[in-house]
């Protein structure tokens, strides 16, 4: 097949060619080790003990049984794990919280989920190991869930977090499920709806998806005894398991190496840890090295996924297909710890498009579900998929081509962002020469994006 | 209490001791170190474990490894032959039929299996084959493709 050469004047020596993958060959052989094909000598295998309650206060966790079964090397609890400040840290759509982040490696106070770990048992063998998790005594005081994001908003819902004030809204709030709020404005959306000839107005409920990479989590782990540690996983960042497993552990960065094997799919959802901190602290208290790979239920029930959402779209329109007005409220799921992709969502809804009158209103809501994780432009396709489908109905009942009317409100160079006041000081920050204007237009449209995300 | 087992992978006699819960993937990935066949949910859904057994195309994660007592087991370490790929390992290379590769070596058994059976199959007689693999990267269409190539330089050869 002839490849188009778009740059005749060039002689290219990658674009247009069809080489065969440079880690290709061990693939098709079977000799590619991902997370789950690596062994050490003595290694131990490690098993996790999850909550069967989707919301439960652990009043106290009994292992002596477990850990006098033969075979068992070592059992932990979130006691193995040091507590963290609670501060959200890192840019503000990305940021983490360690304190969250212990609590869902491991449940201390409360299970926020079903398959919420509660301990991990490392033994001989992997039948040594399932044996002695039933030895593991919990007591649960079985408390009210609330898995649904309208339901968890409510005054009456049962609290995951009984002091969680909402982010965002001045003058605070009492204590709800309602992690953060964030506003978008450009222009005014009341004024705008009053001079519309056609109104829509249309909700939407998604669901929260797995990530469903075929390769399920697996890790293994080796601590020496002069505090340093190396640890194999199967990640789509090293460095982040490096960065995370260490603060998690209060271990020096320097003292802990991370390999990243083969990944088999991650879609987002190995940009994370879960099982790496387990398997480091079971290698220090055993002191053999030791592995864990989770089962494919274990996945689907305390990995990933991406938000479920409920979200409700409105959108202006004059006869001629000019749009003068569009509001979305967009709620997220967080799953049990704050930090739903809502941001990136507000920030996607409207962006394509060059609306006068717009607002964008998003709620970062904690549920009794596993925690939510990246997954494909984070966040992103779940308000694109309320938003155009209200443009669709709007097209419709002005029965114009659905085309034609993104075509007349498509954003160009120059368009102002909906996002922008929060964006201008980065981007003055970012492009001190260029007129406030032309930053705008390349931090929108342009080739180079390195300020937002981009709508593909 | 252990139990012995004899039998034969990819050609050679084989013999190993196994607990009677553990599954032919288990003894496959733990006792033999025979890691390319994968394991992706343990309940005959993926794929991801194919071997044959006798010539029959099975998840690995559905037989016990007592069941492999003189039978003949076939993995992904048996297929290439020397410094030779099989030619489907070649034409999944050529047409990027595999991404991240967990899936490949289940798909190039599931795929050999298929040939073997039926050396002139159709689009659609492929995608029926292949029906019990799943793959999460390609979207297929490039695993068909490179299939049905291997199919007609087989046919040559």
């Amino acid at each position: 097949m002839d490849t188009p050469n778009f740059y005749p004047e060039k002689k290219l020596k990658v674009i247009g060619t069809s080489p065969v993958r440079p880690d290709g060959v061990p693939k098709v052989t079977g000799i590619a080790r991902f997370g789950a094909d690596f062994t050490l000598p003595g290694m131990l295998w490690a098993r996790i003990l999850r909550s069967p309650h989707a919301h439960a206060r652990i009043r106290s966790i009994d292992t002596k049984k477990a850990e006098a079964l033969p075979g068992v090397k070592a059992v932990m609890t979130c006691a193995d794990l040091p507590e963290q400040p609670f501060a959200y840290v890192g840019p503000e759509r990305i940021a983490v919280n360690f304190w969250h982040m212990t609590r869902n490696i491991m449940a201390r106070e409360k299970a926020l989920y079903e398959g919420h770990a509660v301990a991990a048992v490392a033994a001989t063998s992997q039948k040594i190991a399932n044996e002695a998790l039933k030895l593991i005594e919990v007591d649960y005081e079985v408390l009210p869930h609330v898995i649904d994001v309208d339901a968890a908003m409510r005054p009456d819902a049962p609290l995951l977090f009984d002091d969680m004030i909402t982010r965002g809204v001045e003058p605070p709030t009492k204590p709800s499920n309602i992690s953060k709020r964030i506003e978008y404005k450009l222009g005014d959306v009341d004024t705008g709806f009053a001079a519309a000839d056609e109104i829509v107005e249309m909700s939407f409920r998604t669901a929260p998806v797995h990530q469903g990479y075929i390769e399920p989590h697996a890790t293994l782990a080796r601590w020496d005894a002069d505090g340093q540690a190396e640890v194999w996983a199967s990640t789509q960042g090293h460095f982040v398991v490096r960065t995370f497993t260490a603060k998690l552990l209060n271990m020096k960065t320097g003292d802990l190496r991370v390999h990243a094997t083969e990944i088999g799919g991650g879609f987002g959802g190995k940009t994370v840890v879960y099982v790496e901190p387990v398997a480091l602290v079971l290698s220090r208290k055993s002191g053999h090295p030791v592995k864990i790979v989770m089962s494919r239920e274990e996945v689907f029930k305390a990995s990933g996924p991406t938000s479920g959402a409920s979200m409700t779209v409105k959108i202006g329109a004059m006869k001629d297909g000019r749009i003068v007005a569009a509001d979305a409220l967009f709620k997220y799921q967080a799953g049990a710890f704050p930090g739903s992709p809502v941001m990136n969502g507000c920030m996607c809804g409207f962006a394509p498009y060059d609306f006068p009158n717009m607002r964008t209103v998003g709620y970062d809501v904690v549920c009794n579900r596993p925690k939510a994780v990246a997954y494909r432009a984070p966040g992103s396709p779940i308000s694109a998929f309320a938003v155009e489908s209200t443009l669709d109905a709007v097209a419709k009942k002005i029965g114009m081509d659905p085309v034609q009317l993104r075509l007349k409100n498509i954003a160009r160079i120059g368009t102002p962002l909906q996002t922008w006041c929060r964006r201008r000081m980065a981007l003055r920050s970012s492009r001190p020469g260029l007129p406030i204007e032309n930053r705008m237009a390349s931090g929108r449209l342009g080739r180079n994006n390195r300020s937002c995300w981009l709508v593909a | 209490m252990k139990h012995h087992v004899t039998t034969s992978i990819n050609g050679s006699p084989v013999e190993f001791l196994c607990e009677t819960q553990q599954t032919l993937l288990d003894v496959l990935r733990d006792e033999l170190q025979l890691t390319g066949t994968k394991e992706g949910c343990g309940s005959g859904d993926c794929g991801a474990c194919s071997v044959t057994v006798n010539g029959r195309l099975v998840c690995a994660c559905l037989m016990l490894g007592v069941e492999a007592e003189g039978k003949s087991i076939e993995t992904i370490e048996g297929m290439v032959m020397g410094d030779h790929l099989h030619v489907l390992q070649q034409k999944f290379l050529e047409h990027a039929a595999l991404q991240c590769g967990i899936c490949t070596p289940g798909m190039l058994i599931a795929a050999k299996s298929l040939l073997e059976r039926n050396p002139e199959p159709t689009e659609e007689q492929v995608r029926f084959g292949l029906a019990g693999n799943l793959c999460r990267c390609t979207g297929y269409q490039k695993i068909v493709e490179a299939v049905l190539a291997a199919a007609v330089e087989m046919r040559r050869a």
